[in-house]
């Protein structure tokens, strides 16, 4: 498990400089056009655009209260959970508004796990079978096949397999997040939105994130919020860097760590400051 | 730095080994304290069970454990039997809880899941308003508002849907077992929605996030993650409501018609514990009649006891399988 990723590491540091004219003609998966977000009368995102591509990782870095987690809960309209909020422009997911869709067909295509583990109180396997069952997914040997495959997905099938009966929360810490990131995957979701996963994780039990989301990606799109500079530049191909509700630039993450265009991005990533 | 000698020399002073110095201090003077005051309260408890205990011994002696099963209640007669109370305690308190749950934990769910905050806590605090009324003001009120509509509306309701039933045949006076529930019902409904909409709210945030991320709406998210994350807090309001309805004395003396007699219909008049002893031990004559009405008081408490064991031992067990 510890070799795919080892590659795309050396990838970010040692691959030649990028070229223009491939990186325009990636897929494109998810489109943000002049995202403007609002809690009351507090504006949190100011003209967010930018392109996600598709089955790539791409990670938002920032100090905290500079809006990538606003601007991730966005992206599958979790933010509409929240009273009071508003949000301006156009999300576009396959070249169609997101924002102007069900809310509930959004959200089965853009899938999230969050900053801290959050399983049912149900078995492990009501858990990952919960998405299914919620969109209509009856057949008991769908459900089971459904379930086996996302928990080896999230590398958890061999730590669970004989315990599937079992409440979800007497798993450890990083199991319980492999847990959500199971439950999100067995929708199959098009794009994965992922909030500071491993930010209440050891280094172990985020190393074995890591390696699964490297796993996943030609399944789905990722999207990361982390606050951990080092794994953005491990995991992501793509790097956002917000600032104050702005995206300062987006870029290949060999271009942001190594080569930013703005001052910015430079102080942060260089660690002058956040 | 005056001030600061000040306070170096207070932090090096003993610390007092007065009463009051120790008192301050706390430690050795919590402990006793706190336990003394601990034990006062199961020494009351202790103190309720002996007493009644010890002057219901004339029933205990004359009739032992048939008291409880016995049927008759006829103090001229000299026979007593518990039967009758027990059978209209338990009626009433079922269908007060038959009627108050539903109602209240859907009440409940508008108000935590559903209700803009500010309307929520409004709301909420005139439904807490109701548990203050005065059980008389309900009895009152059972007589006066739903005994009437009992009689024109609800009876012939239910006798045209379900009259080949035992529980819903026979003849209706107005006071009767179901008028009793009924009234119940309205009198336990706020401790349901206030509790459960508590137990509600503090369901964690990241619970509903997580299934409206799956795809589920609004609704589902209430029923399948967030109730059950609720259940056993509302299962706490359910019982805190039942303990009340099965003491409840006055509003349930003024509706059930006062009738020792066990009838399977809904519609007839029936007694219960609180009831008869409220209404006869004042005029009981005699050292039996006397002592029966304590033993009942005792029937009671016990009832109450094995009603919230057997909640504890619910609520072990759902947590046990959910957690």
């Amino acid at each position: 498990m510890a070799t795919p990723q080892q590659p795309a590491l050396k990838d970010i540091t040692s691959a030649p400089a990028s070229n223009a004219a491939v990186s325009r003609s990636r897929l494109c998966k998810l489109s943000a056009k002049n995202i403007n977000f609002f809690y009351g009368s507090f504006q949190a995102l100011y003209g967010i655009s930018l392109d996600i591509e598709a089955n790539k990782v791409t990670a938002f870095i920032g100090p905290s209260g500079c809006g990538k987690s606003t601007f991730l809960r966005t992206m599958n309209r979790m933010n509409e959970a929240l009273r009071n909020t508003r949000v301006e422009g156009e999300l576009l997911i396959d070249g169609e508004n997101l924002l102007a869709m069900d809310v509930t067909y959004v959200r089965r295509r853009v899938g999230m796990v969050f900053q801290k583990s959050n399983p049912f109180p149900k078995t492990i396997f009501d858990n990952v079978a919960y998405g299914l069952r919620v969109n209509g997914v009856t057949k008991k040997s769908v459900i089971e096949e459904a379930v086996e495959r996302s928990l080896t997905h999230a590398a958890l099938w061999t730590e669970v397999k004989d315990k599937l009966q079992k409440p979800a929360t007497a798993l450890s810490g990083g199991q319980q997040q492999r847990l959500c990131i199971a439950r999100a995957l067995a929708v199959e979701p098009e794009v994965l939105l992922l909030d500071e996963p491993c930010s209440a994780l050891d280094p172990i039990a985020t190393l074995k994130i890591e390696e699964l989301l490297f796993q996943i990606k030609d399944m789905t799109t990722i999207v990361i919020v982390t606050h951990n500079m080092q794994q953005a530049a491990r995991l992501a191909d793509r790097t956002g860097f917000f600032l104050l509700g702005k995206l300062i630039e987006i870029d290949d993450t060999r271009t942001i760590f190594q080569n930013p265009a703005k001052k910015e991005t430079e102080d942060y990533v260089t660690g002058r400051f956040g | 730095m005056a001030s600061s000698t000040y306070i170096s020399d207070l932090l090096r002073r003993e610390p007092s080994k007065t009463f009051w110095g120790r008192l301050k201090g706390g430690d050795e003077l919590s402990y006793p304290i706190t336990l003394a005051c601990t034990v006062s309260i199961l020494l009351i408890v202790a103190l309720i069970v002996a007493e009644l205990w010890s002057h219901s011994q004339a029933t205990v002696q004359k009739f032992g454990l048939g008291f409880l099963t016995s049927r008759t209640w006829d103090p001229n007669d000299g026979v007593f039997g518990a039967l009758p109370f027990i059978y209209g305690t338990c009626v009433t308190s079922a269908v007060a809880l038959l009627i108050a749950i539903p109602l209240g934990v859907a009440a409940a769910i508008f108000l935590a899941e559903m209700a803009p905050p500010k309307a929520s806590n409004l709301l909420t605090f005139l439904i807490e308003l109701l548990a203050a009324v005065p059980s008389v003001i309900y009895g009152l009120l059972g007589i006066f508002v739903l005994l009437p509509i009992i009689r024109d509306y609800l009876v012939p309701a239910l006798r045209a849907a379900f009259g080949y039933v035992p529980l819903f045949s026979g003849p209706f006076y107005g006071v009767s077992l179901l008028s009793a529930g009924l009234v119940l019902s309205v009198m336990v409904v706020p401790f349901i929605i206030s509790v459960s909409r508590e137990v509600l709210l503090a369901v964690p945030t990241d619970q509903r996030e997580a299934a409206l991320a799956l795809g589920a709406t609004k609704w589902e998210t209430t029923w399948d993650i967030v109730l059950p994350n609720a259940s056993t807090g509302i299962l706490g309001s359910v019982f805190l409501s039942l303990a009340r309805a099965l003491g409840e004395t006055m509003a349930v003396t003024m509706v059930i018609g006062n009738t020792p007699k066990i009838a399977a219909s809904l519609f007839s008049p029936g007694y219960s514990i609180a009831a008869v002893i409220a209404n006869e031990f004042a005029e009981a004559s005699g050292t039996l009649y006397i002592s029966s009405l304590i033993f009942l008081g005792l029937v009671l408490f016990g009832l109450t006891i094995v009603i919230n064991a057997i909640a504890r031992i619910l609520i072990i067990v759902t947590t046990r399988t959910a957690a």
